[in-house]
């Protein structure tokens, strides 16, 4: 994880891999803690993969909102984009004439429609990406109350098959409480995950457009200068935003089964405090694909906390702002710290203890 | 005439935006402007819009101000609200006999609280050094879970006259309370722009924290500040909309205001990177976007529909508003005009500008 600017061999860590790092850490040492707290629950295979199984949509925005937000702009649209996807999947399974092939169409060409339009009026119209795509909020909003106001549930029986298809892993897996082997299951939809990140990441990493949305994102006007298409480099990665949502939303549809206004609302907000947690700037310029499923699971893995400890469920929001502001305190006094590492000649010894300890950190992965 | 055109470039877009709105008003019914008079008020199209808004165009300004010093966005203006009003609330159903007292110590009550939230996000921006969404996204998680701690219960029901005047109309004033709250707020940020160099400070750091902390403005303070502003305005929206509502409901008060403030920015003609910045345009831009909810209303537009609408209208400006845009047909215009003209408007001019004299 050297990063882009791997010339020297002893490079400095460049401000994306930092921030992951401190995502990955906190995610480790989260769930060592829910492990040590609730040895009974958090030790079992099934609750790690339940987090996959159960947000596979969330993890698959946030890879898209990422790159947006790397690129240096923000789509707020992918949560309204997933439902709507979810409610025009389930309305014509169980119009009587759907097949899955025509729903995974619909689903990503939902997507790709919100990605080009959003994007063209971003990148070549110039207008700002947060209003543009917060009436692309509204607009996939309206859509779905148009559509159909009441839950759909889909019956359809080759969908059912898909919906309660599992991978069964044999030889991971717990004893309940009786002493009976329950075998670890998981979702497709974690699979899409693992794949998606997998070429997410990579494309955002070796391709030349990775790189180009990451000078993009760091100085617009100076990788205009470099020669590189600034508008088309946003533009794909709002398309590419509206194709992770359409994903996410047959996901969702393959999770629940079911077609519902109230299906992931709010998911825009989750995905960038995720997409933070992460290690992605709104800045852009700066962050790790990789941290988007870490960012995700460290939100996920406190609200799961919150709940095994049995709080009121009023304090579950106001512990995740508590320790969301840990985050972005640590984020940023440990990046101010970074910066002022070239100014200060001595370092105090506290501070050469943690790059230590993050030394030792990079040589664990 | 120039010089007057140049200054009010700005408000090209709000206020063509809401002249077309009352055009598409008045074809569908000419009793538009039409204003009764019931139980001693004014009510009316026009003089609902002015309540409707009121929260908006408090939040809208203190919005401004965060965009142009921060170059970010405040997302948690709405849950601020719940909280400083749920603490009014509070106040105001402990007391024995409710007074204008009482109200107005709760208010100051209110405000306190409001500035204290206003510090903490701005604490975060200017020491901390977060994005501002990023910032706010705390609060607007926890937001609402507090307010709700605060009321200890789920609606708590503001059954008292000196409110319900608040919150509907005074007896003997024509005008409903809350637009008069709203001009006198409207004023006193007109007071406080006029005899103080805030504008300037803000603008500056706006454009250029770096430049600004050289030539002696510290951006931190500034940004700070602006903050602050925002917990003042967020702590009066909340009075206003609590007594509006006769009932603190911690769930729903405000919702997703925030969304509707940014856009009334963006529509004010300021952009939302920070830097220069008009307030009048926000108050404008807030304005309309009420004239535009109702007039969508008034169209009897399916409910279900209401927020396509919303969207393609909102496009449709933003697009027309679009640098790009403008340019291109300052283009196409400048082909069709006869040559002298074109000599004459060769002369390089903000494109704002050019598109404004088009329209005489």
């Amino acid at each position: 994880m050297a990063g882009v600017n791997a010339i020297k061999k002893k490079t400095r860590l460049s401000n994306s891999n930092l921030l992951f790092l401190i995502a990955a850490i906190i995610f480790v040492l989260m769930y060592l803690f829910a492990i040590i707290m609730y040895p009974g629950s958090f030790l079992q295979f099934q609750t790690f993969f339940d987090l996959f199984n159960l947000n596979a949509p969330l993890i698959i925005m946030t890879l898209g909102l990422c790159i947006v937000m790397i690129g240096g702009g923000i789509d707020i649209s992918i949560g309204a984009v997933c439902g709507l996807v979810t409610m025009a999947c389930a309305f014509f399974l169980e119009s009587g004439r759907g097949s899955i092939w025509g729903a995974i169409l619909i689903a990503l060409g939902i997507g790709i429609v919100f990605g080009i339009g959003q994007g063209y009026l971003i990148a070549y119209l110039e207008i700002q990406p947060f209003i543009i795509t917060l009436s692309g909020l509204f607009m996939a909003q309206g859509l779905l109350t148009t559509l159909h106001k009441d839950p759909i549930n889909v019956t359809m029986p080759d969908f059912v098959k898909l919906r309660d298809f599992e991978i069964v892993i044999n030889w991971l897996g717990t004893r309940n409480r009786l002493g009976v082997f329950i075998p670890c299951e998981i979702k497709p939809g974690t699979i899409i995950v693992v794949i998606l990140l997998v070429i997410l990441a990579s494309l955002m990493k070796w391709s030349r457009f990775g790189r180009n949305v990451y000078a993009v994102g760091g100085n617009a006007h100076s990788a205009n200068m470099l020669g590189i298409n600034v508008k088309r480099t946003m533009f794909i990665t709002y398309v590419i935003s509206g194709l992770t949502a359409g994903i996410a939303g047959f996901v969702y549809i393959m999770t629940t089964g079911a077609g519902n206004v109230g299906n992931a609302a709010g998911a825009e907000m989750k995905a960038i405090a995720s997409a933070i947690i992460g290690g992605t700037l709104l800045n852009g310029g700066v962050g790790n694909l990789l941290g988007a499923p870490i960012g995700t699971l460290t939100l996920l893995v406190i609200n799961e906390l919150i709940r095994a400890a049995g709080v009121q469920s009023n304090f579950q929001a106001m512990v995740s702002g508590l320790l969301l502001y840990f985050f972005i305190v640590l984020q940023s006094i440990i990046m101010s710290l970074r910066d002022k590492r070239e100014f200060t000649l001595a370092l105090p010894p506290w501070l050469r203890l943690s790059r230590k300890a993050q030394g030792e950190a990079l040589q664990h992965r | 005439m120039g010089r007057l055109m140049k200054r009010f470039s700005h408000l090209f877009l709000p206020l063509s935006v809401m002249v077309l709105l009352i055009i598409i008003n008045l074809v569908k019914g000419a009793d538009y402007f039409r204003i009764t008079m019931v139980n001693g008020a004014f009510y009316g199209n026009i003089p609902n819009i002015f309540f409707g808004a009121s929260e908006l165009v408090i939040l809208s300004i203190g919005m401004t101000l965060v965009t142009a010093a921060s170059r970010g966005q405040d997302i948690s203006i709405g849950e601020s609200a719940t909280i400083t009003s749920a603490v009014f609330v509070q106040y105001v159903l402990q007391a024995n006999e409710v007074t204008l007292l009482t109200i107005l110590v709760a208010f100051l009550l209110s405000s306190v609280v409001g500035l204290a939230l206003g510090a903490f996000n701005g604490t975060l921006v200017s020491i901390f050094k977060v994005q501002p969404m990023v910032a706010s996204l705390i609060l607007f998680t926890g937001g609402r879970s507090i307010a709700f701690m605060i009321d200890g219960k789920l609606s708590p029901i503001l059954a008292n006259d000196l409110s319900n005047k608040i919150g509907t109309v005074i007896p003997g004033i024509p005008i409903q309370t809350p637009i008069i709250l709203t001009v006198v707020f409207i004023a006193l940020t007109a007071v406080l722009f006029k005899t103080t160099n805030l504008r300037l400070y803000v603008e500056a750091v706006g454009i250029n924290p770096n430049a600004a902390r050289l030539n002696g403005i510290n951006p931190k303070k500034v940004i700070f500040l602006t903050f602050l502003i925002m917990g003042f305005c967020s702590a009066v929206a909340g009075f206003i909309a609590v007594n509006k509502a006769g009932r603190h409901d911690s769930v729903n008060l405000l919702k997703l205001i925030m969304m509707d403030a940014i856009l009334a920015v963006a529509i004010g003609g300021n952009s939302l990177n920070g830097g220069k910045f008009s307030i009048t345009g926000s108050i404008i831009g807030a304005y309309t976007i009420e004239m535009l909810n109702r007039t969508l209303l008034r169209l009897e537009i399916e409910p279900a529909m209401i927020k396509v609408f919303k969207a393609v209208f909102i496009i449709i400006l933003m697009v027309v508003a679009s640098p790009v845009v403008r340019a291109s047909i300052t283009k196409v215009v400048d082909k069709i005009r006869p040559a002298s003209v074109q000599r004459e408007g060769s002369v390089p001019l903000p494109i704002a500008n050019r598109v404004g004299k088009k329209e005489e």
